[in-house]
């Protein structure tokens, strides 16, 4: 046992070295990996994809395939997580709506995450009236409830998962580009801002090198948080038929359909609920051990 | 040696609820080539702005700045990117000065990298080299500031304002957020690097036993506005203003037997927004006489390059 762990010992000795000389990536990646809850939300995330990309390799069933007569059995051998009120696998429309789910939060996160750090960052950084103008067009879009604009946009551009996600990622804009804006408007009163300047760094320059870098423990915290709250959205908008049409599987809209069978039938709530619940979960670990490996002021 | 930066009537006034604020104030002075000037005043006087405008980090209100005789106080922003490899300046917070995220070699690196100077190699040897001059030991290239303590920190700000070779350094209060012991090699290591690269100091200060030894002239500064200027040796001998005179009696002197006259100042600083036309020193002052209600003092020559502003100067002083 104690030579296992000077084994250990002098590998994670050697890694550090080799770590040292080749480059920051690397040292984060090493920082990642050897964070164990962090590694398993990474785990969680990872096979939920591999589920839901290989979803023919994982089930002999057809999510669109109806079979009145088989409606609401129960989990069992045949059906490992019973089958919903057309008589579809469940199991089968879990894994393959995960497609549409994971790729619409996915994608809506990463566009209004985008957004808010373009504009965010341009507001806090220059100030003044460039500040003043992009504040009051996110209040105009803040001032909007964000289902009501997801709906608004959705029946203009039409449903689908493209429409979708954006009408979803419209909503994320302004809260992202605000925590942005604060953020890098605490950044910009440090000294090395000035530095920076003095030493004729251009403004762009200053802020990919020296502002963006020390915002990402915020933005990534911010951004695995909104993937939960995307896919609650995306449910929302399947639900009265704006998002995801009918026979689609999705998760969200899964869920909405199980939400009138609660009382007689578990399955259809319980097991979409889970799938969401542990896509939240892993995203939200594995958000938070990135941050952790970006920081080089947690180190070891 | 020639004169490397002439300021005249420089002003820098900053819009606020109450009006404007005068953080400069008709500020002129010259420092030659391979000389340092010491700036002094006490927290809020506008010597940090002073520093700041003189580097065209801030435009000024009003005044010309002239460097080697050319006027860059209205220079496109292109010609004021290429002062930046002239002109640098080190910062008073060894903390908030170094971005958190470079390692110690990056942030010594990153003026290079804004001019595209030297390829990678070229940038990597002159950071080795940048190291020895501050007294850095290579070990610490890759480490991060936290890792280090404030002295070694503040060798990075010095180290990445030599990289782009500068001729002229505004020190904005470069110790006075170290220990004392620490302070002392900050300031050897400075007035060697003058010695031996032949650079020219603004020193910003509010600790006058601090400029004592590395200035040439000293000037001293209340509410944006000159109050003394001379060399430093007259200043600790002779100080003639009323104010110079209590700053200089603060100092602690360690020694039990030593008695001298106090002069103790005594309420608060008056503010610097929309001030009257009077001294401005006149609230603290305790030879005050009508005459200083009547207008500001003019900034004048009373001995060889000693200049005071202040209206009773002759009587306070026995002249």
């Amino acid at each position: 046992m104690t030579r296992k762990k000077q084994r250990d010992e002098k590998l994670a000795a050697n890694l550090t070295e080799l770590t040292r000389k080749q480059g920051q990536w690397r040292e984060v990646l090493m920082r990642l990996v050897r964070n164990k809850v962090g590694m398993f939300g990474a785990i969680l995330c990872i096979a939920l994809v591999i589920l839901c990309i290989g979803a023919p390799l994982f089930t002999k069933w057809d999510p669109y395939e109806q079979a009145v007569i088989n409606k609401f059995i129960y989990p069992g051998r045949e059906h490992i997580f019973g089958t919903d009120d057309f008589g579809r696998d469940l199991w089968a429309r879990l894994i393959y709506g995960g497609r549409y789910s994971l790729l619409i939060a996915f994608g809506a996160t990463c566009f209004s995450t985008c957004m808010g750090v373009l504009l965010g960052s341009i507001a806090g950084y220059f100030g003044g009236r460039t500040d003043l103008l992009i504040t009051r067009f996110l209040d105009i879009l803040q001032a909007i409830p964000s289902l009501l604009l997801a709906i608004a946009i959705s029946s203009a551009l039409g449903s689908g998962p493209f429409n979708t996600m954006l009408a979803i990622s419209m909503g994320g804009i302004a809260g992202g580009a605000r925590m942005m804006r604060s953020v890098v408007m605490s950044i910009r009163g440090n000294e090395y801002i000035e530095a920076a300047k003095a030493t004729g760094s251009s403004n762009a320059r200053t802020i990919a090198t020296h502002v963006l870098p020390n915002t990402i423990a915020p933005l990534i915290i911010n951004a695995s948080l909104s993937i939960g709250g995307n896919i609650m959205s995306i449910s929302g908008l399947s639900f009265i038929g704006l998002g995801v049409q009918a026979p689609t599987p999705e998760w969200g809209s899964i869920l909405a359909v199980g939400k009138t069978y609660i009382r007689d039938f578990w399955p259809l709530v319980v097991f979409p609920s889970m799938f969401i619940a542990i896509t939240i979960f892993g995203f939200n670990l594995f958000g938070d051990a990135l941050r952790d490996a970006l920081d080089p002021k947690l180190k070891d | 040696m020639g004169e490397l930066i002439r300021v005249e009537h420089l002003k820098k006034y900053f819009n606020t609820p109450g009006g404007k604020l005068h953080a400069v104030d008709d500020v002129s002075f010259v420092i030659n080539e391979g000389d340092t000037l010491g700036v002094v005043g006490e927290s809020g006087c506008g010597k940090s702005t002073l520093g700041r405008t003189v580097l065209k980090l801030i435009e000024p209100t009003d005044g010309k700045i002239f460097y080697k005789g050319r006027d860059i106080t209205d220079i496109t922003e292109k010609e004021n990117k290429q002062l930046r490899k002239k002109m640098q300046i080190i910062f008073q917070d060894p903390y908030s000065s170094l971005n958190p995220r470079k390692t110690v070699s990056e942030l010594i690196a990153d003026p290079l990298k804004a001019f595209h100077m030297l390829d990678k190699a070229g940038r990597a040897q002159k950071v080795a080299q940048l190291m020895d001059v501050v007294g850095l030991s290579q070990r610490f290239a890759n480490s991060y500031p936290h890792e280090l303590d404030g002295g070694r920190r503040q060798r990075i700000g010095v180290a990445r304002a030599l990289s782009l070779d500068p001729e002229f350094i505004v020190c904005d209060e470069p110790v006075s957020a170290l220990d004392v012991s620490i302070q002392a090699q900050i300031l050897n290591l400075l007035q060697d690097l003058q010695r031996d690269r032949g650079l020219t100091y603004i020193f910003v200060t509010h600790d006058l036993s601090v400029v004592r030894h590395i200035s040439t002239d000293i000037l001293v500064m209340y509410i944006g506005a000159m109050v003394e200027k001379c060399g430093a040796k007259d200043l600790f001998k002779a100080p003639l203003h009323p104010y110079t005179k209590g700053l200089l009696s603060a100092i602690p002197v360690p020694n039990i037997d030593h008695v001298r006259e106090k002069v103790k100042l005594q309420g608060e600083l008056t503010s610097p927004i929309e001030p009257k036309d009077e001294c401005r020193f006149i609230a603290r002052c305790p030879y005050a006489t009508e005459a200083c209600k009547q207008h500001m003092p003019e900034f004048q020559e009373v001995a060889p390059n000693h200049f005071v502003a202040c209206h009773n100067v002759k009587t306070i002083n026995n002249m």
